[in-house]
């Protein structure tokens, strides 16, 4: 009896050491620990539009059925295995956007995924691709916004399935599949090809639709650029390593970099979906920048389409 | 007589079969292929890599013109799926809005076909051209 009643302490206790453990352990700040800012510059408001465009923020930003990609309203509602998330007010307004916040609270965002009141932001905002934007570039983007107008309203509450809707358990996600930190060039390599591997892998965040997904909802390393099902549920996104069966292999560096300008594919395909969006974005880049994306894609080892799944 | 009523009866069964059968997933990737060809002439010469060719700018944009008046019809409901078709459900659902973007795309196109010299056709082969993405983005699933 009395055996029993140490064993079941002990139990309580261990559970209190594993539950206290999770705590600490998925705390915003431990987990993922943003970048310190620091004093820096003035801003280059004309580099952080660059980023703007280059990082899609308005294709998800933007208040969904009016032409202004400016107007930064949120409500956009991005449908995904947990549940459906809506995009948030980004514009600086005081009440409703991000008006009230600091540099560091953008940065915090941006490159650790964690919101203003010190939550877990969900990874279907992609701060796994913008935390390799430096902090520099980031006070640059957040001057840019500052700039735009700001938008009454805000989006509707993201609506996730249990447990999808503890937010605490992103912290667990971040230990499993989330790294920080801004972007480090390669030595060995030229200087267009860092700055591709930058646009493609940071502000471009080209891997988190072009890659296939676990359960979690975690791009799987070994199929990254390599395609996958629409995270959205609609279709297939294209394989974009240099496999020669449905990737980018016969492709040349001016061709893909003309898709980015025009959408065109060298077949004179026009691409659709979602991706008619982004080449809209990265039509605003310089033709070095896009060349440069271009060169970084061709770089990348062939690797082969993840089977589709199965049609319903 | 009797006979070749039969056979021309028959004839005309098959011919409606035939007809039937044909395809309209494979018929509107057919008349994409040809906008497709028709843009990659149109670009090359947008783009200075081919001489400007008025007889061939008019071309072009009649091959825009015909697609935009025959893609419409060939969406019916039976051809939702099949084919490898990339067709979003949103064409069935919005029949208005799809065919007011082809009805846009052929006055472009006939708009083009006015363009006489290369800065004219510059203009409209961009103006015509940007319907394929925006028609895209709405109504196709491919990227």
């Amino acid at each position: 009896m009395l055996l029993l009643r140490r064993l079941l302490v002990t139990l309580v206790l261990l559970a209190a050491v594993a539950l206290g453990g999770f705590y600490v352990l998925t705390d915003p700040r431990i987990v993922s620990p943003a970048p310190e800012v620091g004093a820096l510059p003035a801003p280059d408001i004309e580099n952080g539009k660059l980023l703007f465009a280059a990082g899609g923020c308005a294709s998800c930003h933007a208040t969904p059925g009016q032409e202004d990609r400016t107007k930064l309203g949120g409500g956009l509602a991005l449908a995904s295995p947990f549940g459906t998330f809506h995009a948030p007010n980004i514009s600086p307004h005081t009440r409703d956007g991000i008006g009230n916040w600091g540099v560091q609270d953008f940065v915090d965002a941006m490159a650790a995924g964690v919101g203003r009141q010190g939550e877990h932001l969900y990874p279907a905002f992609p701060y796994t691709s913008y935390r390799l934007i430096p902090p520099k570039a980031l006070a640059d983007l957040f001057a840019y916004i500052r700039t735009l107008p700001p938008v009454e309203g805000r989006a509707p509450a993201h609506e996730l399935r249990f447990p999808f809707n503890i937010r605490r358990l992103v912290g667990g996600w971040k230990l499993l599949f989330f790294s920080g930190g801004s972007f480090r060039p390669d030595p060995a390599k030229s200087e267009a090809w860092n700055r591709g591997a930058y646009l493609v892998n940071g502000p471009g965040h080209c891997a988190e639709c072009h890659s296939s997904r676990n359960a979690f909802g975690a791009i799987i390393p070994a199929t990254r650029f390599a395609g996958g099902p629409d995270p959205e549920g609609k279709g297939f996104v294209p394989n974009i390593t240099q496999d020669e069966a449905d990737g980018l292999g016969k492709w040349s560096e001016e061709e893909i970099a003309e898709l980015l300008k025009t959408g065109f594919t060298p077949g004179f395909d026009s691409v659709g979906g979602p991706m008619a969006e982004v080449v809209r974005n990265m039509a605003q880049l310089s033709d070095a920048d896009r060349a440069a994306m271009a060169e970084y894609l061709k770089s990348l080892p062939a690797v082969a389409t993840p089977p589709r799944p199965q049609a319903k | 007589m009797i006979r070749t009523a039969l056979v021309l009866a028959g004839l005309g069964l098959g011919l409606t079969a035939a007809m039937a059968d044909l395809n309209p997933v494979v018929e509107r990737q057919q008349t994409m292929k040809h906008v497709g060809a028709a843009t990659r002439e149109g670009a090359a010469m947008a783009k200075g890599e081919a001489a400007f060719d008025a007889a061939k700018a008019q071309k072009i944009f009649k091959t825009y013109a015909d697609a935009a008046k025959k893609m419409p019809t060939l969406f019916p409901e039976t051809s939702k799926t099949g084919g490898e078709t990339t067709a979003s459900p949103k064409i069935w659902e919005d029949q208005a809005g799809f065919k007011a973007a082809f009805a846009k795309f052929e006055a472009d196109a006939e708009a083009g076909a006015k363009a006489t010299d290369l800065a004219d056709f510059r203009t409209a082969f961009g103006a015509a051209t940007k319907n394929c993405g925006a028609c895209h983005e709405a109504y196709r699933v491919k990227r």
